[in-house]
């Protein structure tokens, strides 16, 4: 390669090693020829389009399919306007209280040191690695009538299984690591010493949080909370197995759209499913304008999911 | 004010060998710059954290005046810290780091908001910041903002001011700079300040007193012409300033290396083993064949030579188990590597080591 300060580079066209244009300048080591680059961006293309672009597409145009009217007439239905309540019921529960624990959880492994930190750092990962029909199993044996707690519940007449704090329960469950992990790794990269210079210039704990360490995350959480609310209105193997799909009472979005499914009502299902699909669409932009915002600091701390 | 430390121990971790903190007794009289100044691991910056509240001693008291504020947390302290990484807040401009301090006091002793601006901006004048108020730490430049950070510990009106390694990221000529202007500014606003520092230049030339720390223990504490020109330990001699040790032997009220008496007054009449240290300047080149002493001079053996500013030095090697000497040799003194020369000793100062029996 040659010393001069402007150089050819194929598909790049003159490259000036501007400080603002560095990225494009190519080295040859890490080249590789035209035609092996296009058919490494070919394959990934291919694949993306195939197999989650084409779908995507086809579930707007299944819900589509059959008119406006029909598509908002399956959504106004009694039972899909209670599964759709139900899901955002279920997420202004869940969101809150995983975001409390989540910074609860973040601030214990990033603040301090006590023994058993490991372990707590590997139980927030179990709901990633327990299959959902298994979480949701979990909280059947520990609620259902023959569970551990089944008949203290029923002699004070409480219902979880099968009923709205089965749902909140299994979810929360689910959906517990998205919060505390955007945080962890950005918490211990911001270590204590703002939190110290607080304390010695008299503020107190909670000012403290408020003031320093709240602002110093509030990216990260609001990706975590992001993500977090995404999972849960989608969530189906555990809440399935707990909710007992009862029509119109613990049927959330995505038993519903089964249920639809598996009745033929092929408008309805697909209606449904566009606007989680929607949803899903809003989160992946809210995400990428987050990164583009704010991209240094959550990329220190992001494991992707 | 007064800060003293009285039998602070601190203990980390009890299977470890020795305590971080090994009693500490340590008095900083009201208006003084008194340095910690010790390597790294020698517990330097644990006391000043304890000092501060930021950690809690295994035992021991500290007082500010004549209160134990040994109980005191954090908050109620009212120290000014000043961090070595700044720990500027990071999402705050610079006057509402300044006024952090202040517009995080309860209603009942709050300045009004429009005091609170004055007074930051008084104190971004004091630290020559003015007119950058506005901006947020990202935006300055390190010593700026080790300035906006002693500001912002000064906005509370500390009882004392505590300075952990405050220059040590910035690079040589920021640190002289701030060096100075951290002297002028004590020397106005009269704060009784410690700070800690393995810079030994950085504490001789800024502190009134100096206290040399080694191993948890205090080794010394005096002015810096006293830790200099009579450090107390062999560890203060060989830390401070540049020094060879040289393995000798006192008998007779004397001093030997080998056979060979030397000319240094002995403070202590005991014999037995120790090290004489020696400045590079305290030794000359002597005259060859020549000797006060009518017996033939110490000799050494050039090793190396090089420059050094504006003389030059030797590492000289002296015969049987005494050692090697870094001498300071005249530009002008012809010297070959191998070659022999006499030396003659100024000055030098021993430590004994293990008396005889």
């Amino acid at each position: 390669m040659s010393e001069t300060s402007i150089e050819w580079v194929p598909e790049a066209g003159f490259v000036v090693p501007q400080k603002q244009r560095v990225r494009r300048i190519r080295t040859a080591v890490t080249t590789e020829g035209p035609v092996l680059r296009a058919s490494l961006i070919g394959i990934a293309i291919t694949f993306l389009a195939l197999f989650l672009l084409l779908p995507l597409i086809v579930v707007f145009y299944e819900a589509f399919n059959h008119g406006l009217g029909a598509y908002f007439s399956a959504l106004t239905e009694p039972d899909t306007r209670a599964a759709i309540g139900l899901t955002l019921l279920v997420s202004a529960f869940v969101v809150p209280l995983n975001v409390v624990f989540g910074l609860a959880a973040a601030w214990a492994i990033a603040k301090f040191q006590f023994p058993g930190k490991s372990f707590l750092i590997t139980l927030i990962d179990l709901p990633f690695s327990v299959s959902p029909v298994v979480a949701g199993l979990i909280y059947v044996l520990m609620f259902g009538s023959n569970g551990l707690l089944g008949e203290w519940l029923q002699a004070h007449d409480i219902k979880v299984i099968f009923a709205v704090p089965g749902v909140v329960l299994a979810t929360i469950f689910v959906t517990f690591p998205f919060v505390a992990r955007e945080i962890i790794p950005l918490m211990e990269t911001q270590g204590t010493v703002e939190e110290e210079a607080a304390l010695t210039l008299g503020a107190s704990g909670f000012s403290t949080f408020l003031r320093i360490t709240l602002p110093n995350i509030k990216w990260a959480l609001l990706y975590g909370v992001l993500l977090c609310n995404a999972r849960a209105m989608g969530e189906f193997g555990a809440v399935s197995v707990v909710s007992g799909h009862i029509r119109g009472l613990t049927d959330t979005m995505p038993l519903h759209i089964e249920i639809l499914y598996n009745e033929y009502n092929i408008t309805a299902a697909f209606s449904v499913a566009s606007v989680l699909a929607l949803l899903a669409l809003v989160t992946l932009v809210a995400k990428t304008v987050l990164e583009g915002v704010w991209g240094e600091e959550l990329a220190g701390g992001s494991r992707r999911h | 004010m007064q800060i003293r430390v009285v039998d602070i121990v601190k203990q980390f971790d009890p299977r470890a060998k020795g305590p971080v903190l090994d009693q500490i007794n340590l008095n900083v009289v009201g208006g003084e710059l008194l340095a910690l100044l010790g390597p790294s691991g020698s517990g330097k910056t644990t006391l000043l954290r304890i000092i501060a509240g930021l950690d809690q001693p295994t035992g021991g008291k500290v007082f500010f005046g004549e209160e134990d504020a040994s109980g005191l947390r954090v908050q109620e302290r009212r120290v000014g810290f000043v961090f070595q990484n700044y720990a500027l807040f990071k999402h705050l401009t610079l006057e509402e780091n300044i006024a952090f301090g202040l517009t995080v006091r309860d209603r009942a002793t709050r300045p009004p908001k429009a005091e609170i601006r004055r007074r930051a901006l008084e104190l971004l004048d004091l630290v020559q910041l003015s007119g950058l108020g506005k901006r947020y730490p990202a935006q300055l430049s390190g010593g700026q903002r080790q300035r906006v950070a002693l500001a912002r510990a000064l906005a509370v009106e500390p009882r004392v001011l505590l300075l952990d390694e405050p220059f040590g990221a910035l690079d040589a000529k920021v640190r002289r700079d701030l060096r100075l202007w951290l002297r002028e500014l004590h020397d106005r606003t009269g704060h009784t300040t410690l700070f800690v520092t393995h810079d030994q230049d950085e504490a001789l030339e800024l502190a009134d007193r100096v206290a040399v720390l080694s191993q948890g223990r205090i080794e010394q504490i005096g002015s810096p012409d006293e830790i200099y020109d009579h450090p107390a330990t062999a560890f203060v001699h060989g830390f401070i300033g540049e020094s060879s040790a040289l393995r000798v032997n006192a008998r007779e009220g004397r001093l030997f290396i080998g056979d060979r008496p030397l000319s240094i007054p002995l403070r202590e009449e005991r014999p037995g083993w120790g090290r004489l240290f020696i400045r590079p300047q305290d030794v000359v080149i002597g005259e060859k064949g020549l000797s006060e002493t009518g017996r033939p001079p110490i000799e050494a053996e050039v090793l190396s030579l090089w420059r050094s500013g504006p003389t030059r030095r030797a590492e000289l090697a002296l015969a049987g188990e005494a050692g090697r000497i870094e001498i300071d040799a005249p530009v002008a003194t012809p010297l070959t590597p191998g070659e022999k020369v006499p030396l003659h000793f100024k000055r030098g100062t021993f430590y004994l080591e293990t008396p005889a029996a």
